[in-house]
């Protein structure tokens, strides 16, 4: 187990996005601290702030000051040494001018042709996993819906994707959890670091190379260029394990809380399933009001934003989710509508980081709720009090037992 | 109706491609490209609008 937090007093001058109360709580905290504050700060993880409007978080997103470095985007204890404007993990961990030719190399494979065409493969899979869960609710009369729908969809479709064996999916989440949901420090032995799993399917792929256009993900990062020149070693290393990291458990969150709402609401389950042409807009509404992904950022130079003293290497956390429920930007912005026709969330984030696998994500929610409800048709929560939600920047059930209602 | 597109703010959401294939193409990197520069049809006017109102990055805007 992990260390056990500190208790937070007042979430305004002591918040704690890994803290099981923030996980618990998170649309009251976000909704108090917008009308009281709007800007949080924190001491602990060395020093980190928090606006709360969608406003401010657009703002700071766009950076047209160049306040803000992308060189951390994980809060941790300890300040990333990987210089900007590279970073660890290229193009999310990068500043201009090295972001832009560095992200230019993944937008092909994640534009919406190139998903659409794995559509197939992800929808099949999710059958298969209704199968298996129905299988199991026979038995027992309940299902996670976390454990076993949404957390391995992503898992399978990326693996797909990096050419890695869709078995390692255990092994991942471990990644997962030691580096986004809990990213505290620990002794791990060098064979089970997330550095050196890639490095052996790396150096699988250099002995084995492929002509460019053929291949996996892995293989294009080592037939590109970027300024003329073959990636670096940690170049394509970072960017594998961001695309490996980044795309599992925020779409598994994703997936986790649609479906955790549905369970919920009755009249929003009928609509979904009885409705096709509410799907898309309803998709977009799940990730609004529950979208996933708080990003972060370092403060680059000593400044003063309305008031708040940013010093030098502070961490600034950017929750997309708060802003999506911020009543200047969004009418209602507390109720789930499910056909809202104006709908200009930030779920994967604004500005040059927007999120690559966007498109990619998006497939895999529709999918896979499409065929949970289709399939399923009717299901409640076995006990609210049972799910449990993720804690740290990726927002999301990972315990969510469900029971299949027979009579529709 | 017409619409101005500014591709300089797209940051490749997709939401006006998926709302109206009929007036928003996208390359192959993910960028939104305008198919009707010109005067746009009555009948696609509501998903003119939506393509505006659903721009995370406000890169839509209808010119009248």
């Amino acid at each position: 187990m992990d260390a056990k937090k500190a208790p937070v007093e007042d979430w305004t001058t002591d918040f704690d996005h890994t803290h099981p109360d923030y996980a618990a709580n998170a649309h009251q905290i976000w909704d108090d601290l917008r009308e009281e504050c709007p800007i949080a700060h924190s001491d602990r993880f060395g020093g980190m702030w928090m606006p709360t409007r969608h406003e401010d978080i657009a703002a700071i997103a766009a950076n047209k000051d160049g306040l803000y470095t992308s060189r951390g985007v994980v809060v941790s204890e300890v300040r990333p040494d990987i210089p900007a404007p590279i970073g660890y993990a290229p193009p999310i961990t990068s500043d201009p001018p090295f972001h832009a030719p560095a992200r230019k190399l993944l937008l092909g494979p994640f534009a919406p042709r190139k998903v659409q065409a794995l559509e197939p493969f992800t929808r099949e899979y999710c059958h298969s996993l209704v199968d298996a869960a129905l299988e199991t609710s026979n038995e027992q009369g309940w299902f996670d819906a976390a454990i076993g729908y949404s957390q391995n969809i992503p898992v399978k479709v990326i693996a797909q994707m990096l050419g890695l064996p869709a078995e390692d999916g255990p092994v991942f989440r471990r990644f997962i959890h030691n580096i986004i949901e809990n990213p505290v420090q620990r002794e791990i032995p060098e064979e089970e670091t997330v550095e050196w799993y890639f490095d052996q399917q790396i150096a699988k792929r250099k002995a084995n190379p492929k002509p460019p256009g053929e291949g996996d993900l892995i293989d294009h990062l080592l037939n590109v260029e970027i300024f003329g020149e073959a990636l670096a070693p940690e170049h394509v290393r970072g960017t594998v394990v961001l695309l490996l990291v980044a795309g599992i458990d925020t779409t598994w969150s994703s997936i986790g809380s649609a479906i955790w709402h549905l369970a919920q609401h009755p009249n929003d389950l009928a609509r979904f399933r009885d409705d096709p042409e509410v799907r898309p807009f309803a998709v977009e509404e799940f990730l609004r009001a529950y979208a996933p992904v708080t990003m972060a950022r370092m403060v680059a130079e000593d400044h003063e934003l309305q008031g708040c003293p940013m010093k030098k290497d502070d961490w600034l956390l950017l929750p997309f989710p708060a802003g999506n429920r911020d009543p200047e930007a969004f009418e209602d912005a507390d109720k789930f509508v499910i056909d809202r026709q104006k709908n200009r969330h930030g779920a994967f984030g604004l500005g040059i980081h927007r999120c690559l696998g966007s498109n990619l994500a998006r497939m895999e929610l529709s999918v896979a709720l499409d065929v949970f409800v289709d399939r399923i048709r009717d299901f409640s929560l076995v006990d609210p009090a049972n799910v449990r939600f993720s804690t740290g920047q990726i927002r999301g059930p990972r315990e969510l037992p469900v029971s299949v209602k027979t009579n529709v | 109706m017409k619409i101005n597109y500014n591709r300089e703010l797209c940051q490749g959401h997709n939401r006006c491609y998926m709302l109206a294939p009929e007036i928003f193409d996208v390359d192959d990197e993910g960028y939104a490209v305008l198919k009707i520069e010109g005067e746009i049809p009555a009948e696609l006017h509501d998903k003119a609008q939506l393509c505006v109102d659903n721009c995370p990055e406000y890169a839509i805007e209808i010119a009248e």
